[in-house]
């Protein structure tokens, strides 16, 4: 009784306390790319040390992958020399690689979760700060440096400490329009930026339940945006469907087990936290960021704010924030105008993130002045999305339907802005220079309000178009 | 098997101010430089697009200017290291010199992947900060020194008591920071919590 799901889950793994005073903790799952891992094989390798558990490690590429012509060898020598790098480790190690030539490749974010490798009551590491997206299962994802990376091959636990927990509760409904990246950049707008060092969030209440998996997941992604390393929703009957039948589950007898070992872990109704943050969602309305961390955002209504009335510690970023936006403390961001709308991203590169676009654009056209384009978050996405038509509907409107991968997100295949362009895109950083162009400027939003965006050419209100 | 058992007490040296809240790992080593397979280039890409115009012309950055040549300790403000998980960032900045680091707050992955490289990222508060890049940027010949040991930084005349989570103390300072060594001194705990987890074992010890 009392427990919540975090400390339960982290019991499990702690395999002792080492003399610095951090746990050595078991990781459940790893999960590796092609840019954070060959400096990790490397280490390894330098001490004569084998990947302790290979059959708990899987790989995919998906940072660096062009989304336009994925042929190989790529372009991109670099790119290409990086694709030889975790092909090479994977198959030297026994790694199982989901590459370009098999059916499962994607953001390692929404592979997982689709592959059933996430599962409740894990604990998963990833070279990639939004691992924090597995915590939608009840499992607990962090991200890690490569240095991590190097010690989870070797032994597959991480040295970590605890961290406190906070319970992020919400309550009511969301309106028409207003989804679950509305509610999380509402939630990194009010704690800030930094609010979640030292803390993971638990995201409960009723609102949270009634959201599906993918809108769990989108939560959980973003939580690192407000400075916590993990994000997790306790496991329900929804988590439990979602994961019935895919690859990797449980299945038969031993998915009954499973869903009675996932259900015993939830945080019970008087489970202690460190700290509570209660966030009413009737009220939310869909945010738009208007500066350089995610934690500078505005309901789609609201006005920029004045620098002189904001407190002194977010002054300066403010400033700098205007000086790089080139926006009007004050304004609206309805009207602001638009040049490259991105859908997609281990955000929102899911499967219902493309449904409710597409559903938006069936029978509108993309804005003359906007290049708009989908990647989908994996292949099993985009194989799932043409059995539906939606490639279709989005080329007919004026989007452009692309391979799997991260793509403009952090831009480091050939999708990049140019200049001082503007993209509303439906990723996680708004980071000065993060899509690939120093000057370039970063609209956050829902995937539906990147939709609306690229229709009306400029930033508009969903909830008067739907 | 090589071990590296390398006891991090102090780092000192000249200091360069870094201002600014909220710097992410972007910022620190843009995504475009992380195309590459080893650490080694890294150096000369970092805060690459803080420091150069379109053209590549340099802009005036700390880094940049002859008063800060060959500083090891670099003086930040809040949430340094923000975003990505990029190592590359902590890396890049070792490749130029770096070997401490003095801020008001770090990101989490950042702090630990300091402590992983063996640099120590110890914390003051706003306004000490702000004295001692004060007393920098006046002096910017002076040594400052992080004593690890003593938990104080020391610059010219002054004292600051500065904190770091323990851990990283602990393992900076007796040496443990290169983490691989010591998990791998326990395999056999590590092989009982493999046969008492759930969904290793068919969970068949269901709760």
């Amino acid at each position: 009784m009392g427990r919540n799901l975090f400390d339960t889950v982290w019991d499990l793994h702690k395999v002792r306390t080492l003399e610095s005073g951090q746990d050595q903790l078991f990781i459940g799952l790893h999960m590796i790319h092609e840019v954070t891992s060959p400096q990790a094989f490397q280490m390894i390798e330098e001490r004569g040390l084998k990947v302790l558990h290979p059959e708990r490690t899987f790989a995919t590429v998906d940072h660096i992958v062009p989304t336009a012509n994925q042929e190989r060898p790529f372009q991109d020598r670099l790119a290409e020399e990086m694709m030889q790098a975790i092909e090479n480790n994977t198959k030297k190690h026994g790694i199982e690689f989901f590459g370009l030539n098999t059916d499962r490749q994607g953001i390692v974010h929404i592979i997982g979760p689709e592959l059933g490798l996430t599962q409740p009551g894990l604990t998963i590491a990833c070279g990639d700060s939004h691992t924090s997206t597995h915590g939608a299962f009840g499992a607990i994802g962090f991200g890690i440096g490569t240095s991590q990376i190097r010690d989870v091959l070797a032994t597959q636990c991480l040295a970590i400490s605890r961290p406190r927990v906070r319970k992020i509760n919400v309550t009511g409904t969301l309106k028409k329009g207003v989804y679950a990246k509305d509610i999380i950049l509402k939630i990194i707008a009010e704690l800030g930026v930094n609010g979640g060092i030292g803390y993971a969030y638990e995201y409960a209440g009723e609102t949270i339940r009634g959201l599906s998996m993918e809108e769990r997941m989108t939560i959980c992604n973003m939580s690192i945006e407000g400075g916590a390393r993990v994000g997790y929703v306790s496991p329900d009957e929804t988590t439990i469907e979602y994961i019935k039948g895919r690859a990797y589950a449980p299945d038969g007898e031993e998915f009954e087990r499973a869903a009675a070992f996932w259900r015993s872990i939830a945080s019970g109704p008087d489970a202690e936290y460190d700290d509570i943050f209660e966030l009413d969602a009737n009220t939310l309305e869909p945010m738009v960021t208007w500066g350089i961390t995610p934690g500078q955002a505005v309901g789609v209504s609201g006005r920029l704010p004045r620098v002189a009335e904001l407190p002194d510690e977010h002054k300066e970023i403010a400033d700098k924030a205007y000086a790089h936006m080139g926006f009007s403390e004050g304004q609206s961001m309805q009207g602001q105008t638009i040049d490259i709308a991105f859908l997609g991203s281990c955000t929102n590169g899911r499967i219902s993130d493309l449904r409710e676009a597409a559903e938006f654009l069936k029978g509108k056209k993309v804005s003359d002045s906007v290049k708009a384009f989908v990647v989908p978050g994996s292949k099993q996405v985009a194989r799932q999305a043409e059995a539906e038509g939606l490639p279709q509907i989005f080329t007919e409107a004026g989007f452009g339907w692309r391979g799997a991968g991260c793509s403009m997100c952090l831009a480091m295949n050939p999708d990049k802005l140019q200049g001082r362009q503007i993209c509303a895109s439906s990723s996680n950083r708004n980071f000065v220079g993060r899509q690939g162009s120093p000057t370039g400027r970063t609209l956050l939003m829902s995937p539906v309000m990147v939709a609306a965006a690229a229709v009306a050419g400029e930033v508009v209100d969903v909830r008067d178009q739907i | 098997m090589p071990e590296i058992h390398i006891k991090v007490s102090s780092v000192e040296g000249k200091a360069v101010p870094i201002h600014g809240n909220d710097i992410d790992t972007d910022q620190i080593i843009p995504a475009r430089f992380m195309k590459c397979v080893t650490f080694d280039g890294l150096g000369e890409y970092a805060f690459y697009d803080v420091r150069h115009d379109e053209q590549g012309n340099l802009k005036g950055h700390p880094f940049d200017e002859e008063r800060y040549a060959n500083a090891s300790i670099m003086i930040v403000n809040s949430n340094f290291g923000c975003g990505s998980s990029r190592e590359h960032a902590p890396q890049a900045l070792a490749r130029c010199g770096i070997r401490g680091i003095i801020g008001e707050s770090y990101a989490e992955i950042f702090a630990g992947n300091c402590t992983s490289m063996g640099i120590p990222a110890v914390t003051l508060s706003q306004d000490e900060i702000k004295q001692l890049v004060a007393s920098v940027e006046k002096d910017p010949g002076m040594t400052v020194k992080i004593d690890l040991a003593g938990g104080v930084v020391v610059a010219g005349s002054q004292r600051y008591h500065f904190e770091i989570p323990e851990a990283y103390k602990q393992s900076l300072v007796d040496g443990s920071w290169d983490s691989t060594a010591v998990l791998l001194e326990n395999l056999d705990a590590v092989k009982e919590t493999v046969a008492s987890l759930p969904y290793l074992n068919g969970f068949q010890r269901a709760g």
